[in-house]
């Protein structure tokens, strides 16, 4: 009875519907997919969680580890307020916590101005300490630079870079695609032979010489702007390869004869009957290639060809970390890494979900 | 099949000549040409970096340039380059030998790696081992492989055990071939894991979808039927129709196996052909650039090729020619 109930209520639902049941009981996909909404949280949010300005500079605490955080005020009792431990630099000239110096931490303090949403006027910051004791969560740089602001910052380029890229590509693959399949013949025979020729040599490589000829006096934004131009301009390809298959065999319904019977325009028959078929397709794909548009970001600036200074990025603030000698005694400047890894997982665990979720050949 | 063959050659030729044109283009975009930075040494007077120019006919039109190279790189002679004065080939020649022994041994790492932890991971669906082995392979895959070599050459640093960077020892001119033979496998370790950790993921995820849709055909049911050990049926009869649709993951791979190599290469130190190219784009060395573009892509093409061929030697379903 209840089985035949279940039934009825799922003949009843949407294949949207459907989709998101399915995904919903995938552990994973949920995983990734808050773990990605946190992210980009914090990108947008990034300013007010951020205690220091990403270019301030304290020269004199140049590899500060993490602050070492107590629950003990100075006079060595328990308080909720937590106190930022002040540090000395020992015999080897490595700052290490100073247990007799502490200052509190407070919330909501005043800091630096920035505007939240690009508009709103703010200087509200999550945490703030004393100027003797500062907050570094996750220690400083060479230049005495906080690496958790950075990293925050750094968050905005990195996870941004995937989605402006992603959009890009698919715009362009879809128009490529969608054209090349729909009108076939000569068309179709110029655009797919450019898309293999794009094909036929491997990816970082025209990324690495597009990414090494870009001028070293470019602005930091342009440059921002060319990386994500050169990552789309490279993916692009495949991708219209696959929707001219899927448009291909989608020209041959009838409801596009029909459409082309009553006199619609060639534009607006591949843009509301074919793509639509290409949509499934299209959003898992997406989804599963934004991590590689952060990797490739995240290696060309590591080879110092992407993002560059004084504009974090995942990536650059790892090339940081080349000298191995600073990366064996600092390791807390490879935070990056870590952040750039959970995030592509993330992306990973969503994408495979939703792909199970939304074909329904998958369903088992 | 050797009409297939040659067709396939055919039609790589023409798409050789577009990537050699978009290497030329890339390099027109950014200003300024190989001789640019020698003006600025004050030995250099204008009148010879002029002559250089004119010799090295880097002061015709673009058109007239490409054509020249085009036309000679058709007889197989793609010029010097500028900044070694040898011939691009010869260059190209040993990078190209060492991305192929760092690709080449990923890939054997990969996939006699991810074949049998694939088909435990299928025969064993939904067990621990199985979900186990799942998020190894999203780890693996997800796990940024620069972050990986940094992280490697750590612990190559600290433990002693292995080279940091490089393709060999400093004394390997002395070394008798089989020492320098180890020698090489000992700086290849830490590259080829890193590499081969990235295919690994996706080659184990792809075996085990595939052995799971072969386990449901009709001809296991009746191997099972007619009483065969559990153990032969999966291996006689399952793994070898399952392995079959991985022939085509390798074609695809190998874009994705070249690419990768490029990064490890420049970020290990391994004298390959990925770290050639950024080398000459930075100098602006035109026609090592474009003869670099040229054997990459040829590379990847001819891997393709072989594993079309392959899968039309493992399935006799697949005509060529229509």
């Amino acid at each position: 009875m209840a089985a035949a109930e279940g039934e009825d209520t799922r003949a009843s639902l949407t294949p949207g519907q459907l989709a998101w049941r399915q995904l919903r009981k995938n552990q994973f996909a949920m995983a990734g997919g808050t773990i990605l909404c946190l992210l980009y949280l914090m990108a947008i949010f990034a300013d007010f969680l951020a205690p220091y300005r990403v270019d301030l500079q304290r020269r004199e605490l140049f590899y500060h580890p993490p602050t070492a955080i107590a629950w003990h005020d100075p006079a060595g009792h328990f308080s909720l307020r937590p106190y930022a431990l002040g540090t000395r630099r020992n015999a080897d000239r490595d700052l290490v916590p100073d247990p007799t110096v502490r200052g509190p931490i407070r919330f909501l303090v005043s800091g630096y101005s920035y505007r939240l949403f690009g508009i709103i006027p703010l200087n509200v910051h999550l945490f703030g300490s004393d100027e003797r004791t500062p907050v570094f969560l996750l220690g400083t740089d060479s230049l005495g630079r906080d690496v958790f602001s950075r990293l925050l910052r750094g968050s905005q380029i990195s996870l941004s870079v995937g989605l402006i890229a992603i959009a890009i590509t698919f715009s362009l693959g879809l128009s490529v695609g969608g054209i090349s399949g729909y009108y076939g013949g000569l068309v179709d025979n110029l655009l797919m032979r450019l898309c293999e020729i794009l094909m036929s040599v491997p990816s970082f490589y025209l990324l690495l010489a597009l990414a090494a000829v870009l001028p070293p006096s470019l602005s930091p934004q342009l440059t921002y702007l060319l990386i994500i131009a050169i990552l789309s301009f490279v993916g692009w390809a495949g991708l219209a390869r696959v929707i001219r298959g899927i448009a291909l065999s989608a020209r041959e319904r009838e409801y596009v004869e029909a459409a082309r019977a009553l006199g619609i325009g060639d534009m607006k028959i591949i843009r509301r009957h074919i793509l639509p078929n290409t949509f499934t397709y299209a959003i898992v794909a997406a989804t599963l290639s934004v991590p590689g548009y952060i990797l490739g970001e995240a290696g060309l600036s590591f080879l110092g060809l992407g993002i560059r200074e004084p504009m974090p990025s995942w990536g650059n603030m790892l090339a940081a970390a080349q000298n191995l000698e600073v990366l064996t005694k600092y390791t807390w400047i490879l935070a990056p890494g870590y952040f750039i890894f959970v995030t592509v997982m993330a992306f990973n665990f969503l994408g495979d979900g939703l792909r199970d979720a939304l074909d329904p050949k998958l369903r088992r | 099949m050797a009409r297939f063959f040659l067709q396939r050659l055919s039609h790589i030729v023409p798409l050789l000549i577009g990537i050699s044109f978009i290497a030329f283009a890339v390099m027109q975009l950014a200003p300024g040409d190989f001789l640019t930075a020698l003006t600025q040494d004050p030995r250099m007077s204008p009148e010879l970096i002029a002559a250089m120019r004119s010799e090295y006919g880097l002061d015709r039109p673009w058109y007239v340039q490409y054509f020249l190279w085009l036309g000679n790189a058709l007889r197989l002679n793609f010029g010097y380059s500028l900044a070694y004065h040898v011939p691009v080939v010869t260059l190209i020649g040993q990078r190209l030998w060492n991305t192929f022994i760092l690709s080449f041994c990923a890939m054997l790492f990969s996939w006699s790696l991810a074949i049998p932890l694939g088909i435990m991971a299928a025969v064993r669906r939904n067990t621990l081992p199985d979900r186990a082995v799942s998020i190894f392979a999203f780890a693996g895959i997800s796990f940024p492989g620069f972050f990986l070599a940094l992280l490697l050459m750590v612990f190559a640093q600290q433990t002693g055990r292995f080279p940091v960077g490089g393709m060999q020892s400093a004394t390997a001119e002395l070394l008798s071939p089989w020492e320098r033979f180890l020698d090489l496998l000992h700086h290849l370790a830490l590259p080829v894991l890193v590499l081969g950790t990235a295919g690994l993921a996706g080659i184990m995820r792809q075996m085990r979808g595939s052995l799971l849709d072969t386990l449901r055909e009709n001809y296991i049911t009746a191997a099972r039927a007619r009483g065969l050990p559990e153990r032969a049926v999966i291996l006689k009869h399952a793994s070898r129709n399952a392995i079959n649709p991985l022939i085509t993951v390798f074609g695809y791979s190998l874009a994705g196996l070249l690419s990768g190599a490029a990064l490890v290469e420049n970020v290990m130190g391994w004298p390959g052909l990925g770290r050639l190219i950024l080398e000459a784009v930075q100098s602006k060395d035109l026609y090592l650039v474009m003869g670099s573009f040229v054997m990459s892509a040829v590379l990847l093409l001819v891997g393709n090729l072989i594993a079309d061929l392959l899968l039309a030697a493992t399935d006799p379903r697949i005509k060529f020619g229509h």
